[in-house]
C-alpha cells in the first residue's frame, strides 16, 4: 500500500504499526518523533496506531542548528 | 576580595532562564560545523551549558549519523530546540510541538522569519505564535528585532527570554544599535539575550558590555578557522564583557586626564 512519508510517496506492506515500520527502517524510536496525519504521536502510542493506505507520517529528529 | 583566585561564582550571579539555572552567558548554535566532533569539541571549550537545536526531517535515504543526538549527550548539554525556517505562526508552532515530543524539556527558541534575504523576524507572526505557545505550557524564548515595543510585547506575552538580534543572522556585524539593546535590557523583567550577528569575540564582549543577560552564537563559532580556539576566545569574551558591565565603566571623555601625580616633580 502506499503512504505519504518524509514527503515523498512510499510503497509499504500492509498490516504495519507504527512501532513495526519504524522498526523496518531501522530508526530508534527514543531518537525521533513521529506525526502521523498531522498528530503528534506519543511513543507509548506507536505500537498501537496502524498504518494504513494514504497516511501521511512525518518523521522528525534534531540537527545541528543555531 | 577581588584577588586572582576569585571564581567567576563570586563576581556574578547565575543567569536563571525560565527557571533554568546557568553559569554561562553564553548558549552556542550547533549548525553548520564542519564534523561533528569539531562541534562538540568547540561547545566544550565555549563552557555553554545550553545548545540550541533545529528539527528536520529524518533523511531516509542516508545514513542516521545526521541525528545530533548520536554526538551531544542531553545530560550534558540543555538543548533548546529552534523554530528556524519556519516563515508562518502556524509553521512554528508546528514545529515547536514536534520539538516537545522528543521529550527534553518545554523550552523552545521561538523564531519566525519575514524576509528570506534579511532573514528578519516577522515580528507579528512571533507575536502570536508566542501568545499560543506559551498558553500550551512552552518556555518560549523568542528571537526577535532589537525593537523596544515588540520586546515589550514578547514579556506580556509570557516569553521567559527575549532575543533580540545584534544584526542580521549570519552576518557578523556586530551589535549595529548598542541603544536599542541597552533600552530594551533596561525595560524589559526577563532575561535579554542577544542573538544573531555576534560576529568575533569583541562583539560577544561589547554586546556583554550593554547589559544584557547573555549572548546566542552559532556561525561565528562554527565559520572560524579554528572553531575550537574562537570557542574559548568567546567564552572569555562573555565574561570580560560581562564583569567590565557589572564593574561599571569609567566615563567617557574627549579630553586627556594624567594617571601619574602632577605634583611631586624635580625642578
Amino acid at each position: 500500500m502506499k503512504i505519504r512519508l518524509n514527503g515523498k510517496d512510499r510503497e509499504i506492506r500492509g498490516g504495519h504499526t507504527v512501532r513495526s515500520l519504524l522498526r523496518e527502517l531501522e530508526l530508534e524510536p527514543a531518537m525521533i518523533v513521529v506525526e502521523h496525519n498531522r498528530d503528534i504521536l506519543e511513543r507509548d502510542r506507536y505500537e498501537d496506531v496502524a498504518v494504513r493506505e494514504g497516511d501521511t507520517i512525518e518523521l522528525v529528529h534534531f540537527v545541528g542548528g543555531g | 576580595m577581588s584577588d586572582a583566585t576569585t571564581t567567576l561564582e563570586a563576581l556574578d550571579r547565575p543567569l536563571v532562564i525560565g527557571g533554568l539555572e546557568m553559569t554561562s552567558r553564553l548558549i552556542v548554535g550547533t549548525g553548520k560545523y564542519r564534523t561533528n566532533q569539531i562541534m562538540v569539541d568547540a561547545i566544550r571549550a565555549s563552557g555553554a551549558q545550553m545548545v540550541t537545536v533545529a528539527v528536520r526531517r529524518v533523511d531516509l535515504d542516508r545514513t542516521k549519523e545526521e541525528a545530533i543526538l548520536h554526538h551531544l549527550d542531553p545530560s550534558e548539554f540543555f538543548l533548546l530546540a529552534n523554530t528556524a525556517g519556519c516563515y508562518t505562526a502556524d509553521e512554528a508552532i508546528r514545529y515547536a510541538r514536534l520539538a516537545r515530543a522528543a521529550g527534553f524539556n518545554e523550552f523552545v527558541k521561538l523564531e519566525v522569519i519575514g524576509d528570506q534575504s534579511t532573514l528578519l523576524p516577522d515580528v507579528h507572526a512571533t507575536l502570536s505564535a508566542a501568545r499560543t505557545l506559551a498558553a500550551e505550557g512552552f518556555k518560549v524564548m523568542a528571537y526577535t528585532n532589537d525593537d523596544l515595543v515588540t520586546a515589550l510585547r514578547l514579556e506580556d506575552a509570557g516569553c521567559v527570554a527575549v532575543m533580540p538580534l545584534a544584526s542580521p543572522i549570519g552576518s557578523g556585524l556586530g551589535v549595529v544599535n548598542p541603544y536599542f539593546i541597552r533600552e530594551i535590557k533596561r525595560r524589559l523583567s526577563v532575561p535579554v539575550i542577544v542573538d544573531a550577528g555576534v560576529g568575533t569575540a569583541s562583539d560577544a564582549c561589547v554586546t556583554m558590555e550593554q547589559g544584557v543577560d547573555g549572548v546566542l552564537m552559532n556561525t561565528a563559532l562554527a565559520a572560524a578557522d579554528d572553531p575550537v580556539r574562537m570557542s574559548h576566545a568567546r567564552r572569555h569574551a562573555v565574561i570580560a564583557g560581562r564583569l567590565a558591565f557589572l564593574a561599571g565603566r569609567m566615563p567617557a571623555r574627549e579630553i586627556a586626564v594624567p594617571s601619574s601625580p602632577k605634583t611631586g616633580m624635580l625642578d
